[in-house]
């Protein structure tokens, strides 16, 4: 039985949350200013940009979540300093000073009557002072329960039901007893298990804005289904998998929760969740967009179960794959951190593949880079819910 | 040696877990929630993580798995049959 109790070290923010990861980002408020960032970023050693294809002429609830997405990201206790650059003042500075309320360097720069190249130079001497800044901070020791895990998974198939989804619902369990802040969301891949989920919540109330996420996403299904929903759910991946119908993909998805977390609270996209405990985040199901809106909540790990193998990291949140499926352990093995093949055959117990799957959370959490990270993959990918202006 | 699983014994469906599987095996399967073992003859090929009925299914008949209703059939399904999108369709969407 693994010892939940031992400490973990990582960075301690001003604001009292804990990262596992150390990042100095530069981040562009809109599409235009992609290349300055990437050239700062190239300039300055120790620093990442994270590019993206939104941030003009967006309205509504739809600018809301971005704004919620890009100061959820700088705020990420991932993140040690951040420099935001836009085209112009006035998104940057609401940006700037939604990360500044974290306490750490942040520092907005507009490219409007200075030009890519000045702007370059300016923001590059900050992100300088901020790597110096950063590279000086030390991991101290934490207690496990203020690691915030996420879960969402890809690619799954019918060993996803069976072995790499309840492995995580017994690290789940565990963790939850712990008194940890947890998250799950795929609001459409719930459908067929909706009942199961709801009766998982903590009181009525809960359970009300639940059902409400719920019906809202099967609301914009049925206005733009298509007779199979073109692939997408289940997706090619799934059906090659032997997964035949949402329903089943839902059953199998549910998993996740273990089964003696309670749903404490629910988040529409990119909220932060206000207490510990399990939380249901409204979301998509396309994995590069979950997993940034679970880094723009505050979740500093994610835990990534997959049956086919699909391949999705994050630049800011190291995700850590699991896999039952042989075959995909086989022929991707590069790609799989937590190998739990011997569910299928036996030859260990649901309880002893949580345990596994927990060490590598606490391996990862002092600073073990995960498959993942260590081949590259950075999917920033920002969730809309309309067209732009 | 396993070679296909079960969520639980009133479920319509099993899952094969090893690959290489063909017409007229015949496999030993794990029931997970009752611990029990069950052997049942394939009657066409079944790909790794594919499902085989573990129950006789008429058309427009409940499939059963994790104890839940997971679609309806579109066809007859016998026991030992490949249990896939080409007889088994959502009732959502």
């Amino acid at each position: 039985m693994i010892n939940l109790d031992q400490k973990i070290y990582g960075y301690r923010r001003d604001n009292n949350r804990v990262g596992i990861r150390n990042y100095v980002v530069i981040l562009p408020v809109d599409d235009i200013s992609n290349a300055a960032c990437e050239a700062v970023s190239n300039n300055i050693k120790g620093t990442i940009a994270l590019p993206h294809p939104y941030g003009r002429l967006q309205f509504g609830e739809d600018l809301d979540l971005h704004f919620r997405t890009m100061i959820g990201t700088g705020a990420n206790p991932n993140v040690a300093a951040v420099v935001v650059i836009g085209i112009e003042p006035g998104w940057t500075q609401k940006i700037v000073d939604g990360i500044a309320a974290t306490g750490k360097p942040v520092q907005g720069f507009s490219i409007e009557k200075k030009g890519d190249i000045q702007t370059i130079a300016d923001a590059s001497k900050a992100a300088y002072d901020m790597v110096h800044y950063a590279s000086g901070l030390q991991r101290e020791p934490c207690d496990i329960s203020e690691i915030w895990v996420s879960t969402k998974c890809g690619e799954s198939d019918t060993t996803s039901g069976f072995g790499s989804n309840p492995t995580v619902g017994n690290a789940f369990d565990k963790l939850y007893e712990k008194e940890s802040t947890l998250l799950f969301g795929e609001t459409s891949e719930i459908t067929g298990g909706e009942h199961l989920v709801k009766a998982r919540c903590a009181n009525d109330a809960v359970a009300d804005q639940f059902m409400f996420m719920f019906n809202r996403y099967q609301d914009m299904i049925e206005r733009f289904k298509t007779d199979d929903l073109s692939d997408s759910q289940p997706t090619k991946g799934n059906i090659e998998g032997g997964l035949t119908t949402i329903e089943e993909k839902a059953l199998g998805n549910i998993q996740k929760i273990g089964k003696k977390c309670v749903v404490d609270g629910v988040l529409d996209k990119a909220e932060m969740p206000t207490s510990k405990g399990l939380w249901f985040m409204d979301s998509s199901s396309a994995a590069a967009e979950m997993v940034t809106l679970c880094a723009a909540s505050g979740y500093v790990a994610h835990l990534f179960p997959t049956g086919q193998g699909n391949i999705i990291g994050n630049p800011i949140l190291p995700v850590i794959k699991i896999c039952a499926n042989p075959r995909t352990v086989r022929t991707m093995s590069e790609h799989v951190d937590v190998d739990v093949t011997a569910l299928l055959k036996r030859d260990i117990n649901m309880d002893q593949a949580g345990d596994m799957l927990l060490e590598s959370l606490i391996h990862t959490s002092n600073g073990r880079m995960t498959a993942a990270e260590i081949l590259g993959h950075q999917e920033f990918v920002l969730t809309r819910l309309y067209e732009s202006a | 040696m396993i070679q296909f699983i079960v969520h639980d014994e009133d479920d319509s469906v099993g899952v094969v877990t090893v690959e290489g599987l063909k017409a007229n095996d015949t496999l030993t399967g794990w029931i997970m929630d009752q611990d029990v073992l069950i052997d049942i003859k394939i009657n066409q090929d079944i790909p790794i993580g594919h499902k085989l009925a573990i129950k006789d299914l008429n058309e427009d008949d409940t499939v059963i798995k994790y104890g839940v209703d997971i679609g309806r059939t579109v066809s007859k399904i016998a026991v030992g049959d490949h249990l896939h999108v080409h007889n088994v369709k959502t009732k959502r969407w």
